[in-house]
């Protein structure tokens, strides 16, 4: 398949594209990177996502796919015999896997961005123990899914790593600001292990971005959450 | 083998009628269980630990969460029994997913400002649901249903909002068929389906319930 035929808009920050360019590398899937300048949409992206202007958005022979988990699934379908399968076979399996996925989005990583928009200490610690007690939940998901294996796919990368896994990066950066080990061998000694792990994997490794860069970025993103905390009700 | 299927629900609620209609197109057989949501059951915490939530679909003693997740399951674990609520075809599978998503996104949200707001805040919620609901329009366009020929995924999870349009037309005195006749067509469509017409409550009660809420949430 020509690379042009599947092009992937988005940009080296975002956990979701992330979520998009790892589930293109598990299944080998060759395709052009359109990055995203940082503080403006392209004309391709707007006209791509009219909906939610968001990216990514993945483009197979110039059709639109939006929303990074229904990527993920689109890619796992499309190229279903490449690698390993994404999803687990089993019906009940998917719908756990899925389940949690949404958890991490609409739970989780609003309480991330809380920490992120803090305006003051407390305000911060109280997103920050938000944050712990989702991964409190997914540690203990992770015992229950692996089943004593190094992913909550089992042997192998799945959707709910790949949904958890995007966020890996800014897990870290947030680490660093606060001089806090949200992963740790005494509450999140599955996870702690899962995150080396999954870092390592040769369809992250290379797209995983590097911590520093993103905490430089950060600054950013944090001026941004603070603006739009700050800014009178609609 | 028996098998067992239990649904905990609340009858008002657009979520928990979606795996209703659902089963009901498997031609799954189950026990429903209504919820006093003030009054949660212990079965309900225990099943669904995080978001202590309806709907929720207990199979075999196992529980599944989330509404739209729930409808997928039910399609995947009975895919024998009657036609996919989800299109073969990858890409129309996504769009499918896709327009699922944006309705779980904003359809109750804006449902909700309408009859818990007044003044600006409430005129601003009845352009956002229209909004909603001709973009909707538009992506049905002049099919029978979302699906095509066939009910399914989209149409499943937006039909039963209906029952809640009296509510949200009383309260915030305007007519959504005025501007979304094609959209209303489709859901009356929907409602000859019996899956449909079984399940959805009628809408004079819903409105009576939402007056209750109203005042409940100190609404004026």
């Amino acid at each position: 398949m020509a690379k042009s035929d599947v092009k992937l808009i988005g940009a080296w920050p975002s956990p979701f594209v992330l979520r998009a360019q790892i589930a293109l590398n598990l299944k080998s899937v060759e395709y052009e990177f359109l990055e995203e300048a940082l503080g403006s949409k392209s004309e391709l992206l707007l006209k791509s996502n009219p909906v939610h202007k968001k990216m990514p958005v993945l483009l197979h022979h110039d059709k639109p796919i939006c929303e990074s988990l229904i990527i993920v699934e689109y890619i796992q379908e499309v190229w279903a015999s490449s690698g390993p399968s994404i999803l687990p076979s089993d019906p009940y399996e998917r719908a756990i896997a899925r389940f949690w996925a949404a958890y991490v989005d609409e739970k989780w990583f609003p309480a991330m961005k809380g920490i992120l928009g803090a305006q003051d200490d407390e305000a911060r610690k109280a997103a920050v123990a938000q944050v712990a007690e989702g991964l409190a939940l997914l540690e203990e998901a992770f015992q229950k899914i692996s089943k004593g294996k190094s992913f909550f796919g089992g042997d192998h990368i799945g959707y709910l790593d790949i949904a958890f896994g995007g966020f890996l990066g800014w897990l870290r950066v947030i680490e660093g600001m606060g001089g806090i080990k949200l992963l740790n061998e005494t509450e999140t000694p599955g996870l702690l292990k899962w995150a080396d792990d999954f870092a390592a994997h040769p369809a992250v490794k290379d797209v995983l971005p590097d911590t520093e860069k993103l905490a430089e970025f950060s600054k950013v993103v944090i001026a941004k959450l603070r603006a739009a905390a700050a800014a009178p009700a609609k | 083998m028996a098998e067992e299927v239990v649904v905990l629900g609340f009858w008002a609620s657009m979520f928990a009628m979606r795996v209703k209609v659902a089963l009901a197109e498997k031609g799954v057989e189950y026990e429903y269980r209504e919820e006093d949501l003030p009054n949660k059951t212990s079965l309900l915490l225990e099943m669904n630990p995080v978001h202590k939530k309806i709907p929720v679909l207990i199979h075999n003693g196992k529980p599944v969460c989330e509404s739209a997740n729930i409808v997928q399951y039910i399609d995947e674990a009975w895919k024998d029994r009657g036609p996919s609520f989800l299109p073969c075809d990858p890409y129309q599978k996504a769009q499918a997913r896709f327009w699922v998503d944006y309705i779980d996104k904003k359809l109750y949200e804006a449902g909700k400002n309408i009859w818990t707001t007044k003044g600006e805040e409430q005129e601003a919620a009845k352009k956002e649901i229209l909004e909603i609901l001709k973009l909707l329009e538009g992506e049905l366009g002049d099919k029978t249903y979302f699906g095509g020929e066939s009910f399914g995924f989209v149409d499943i999870n937006l039909v039963t909002f209906y029952c809640w349009f009296l509510t949200y037309e009383t309260i915030g005195n305007f007519r959504i068929e005025a501007e979304c006749p094609k959209l209303i067509a489709w859901f009356k469509r929907c409602m000859l389906k019996e899956s449909v017409s079984q399940t959805l409550p009628d809408p004079k009660k819903v409105y009576e319930f939402c007056l209750f809420l109203q005042k409940y949430f100190g609404v004026e």
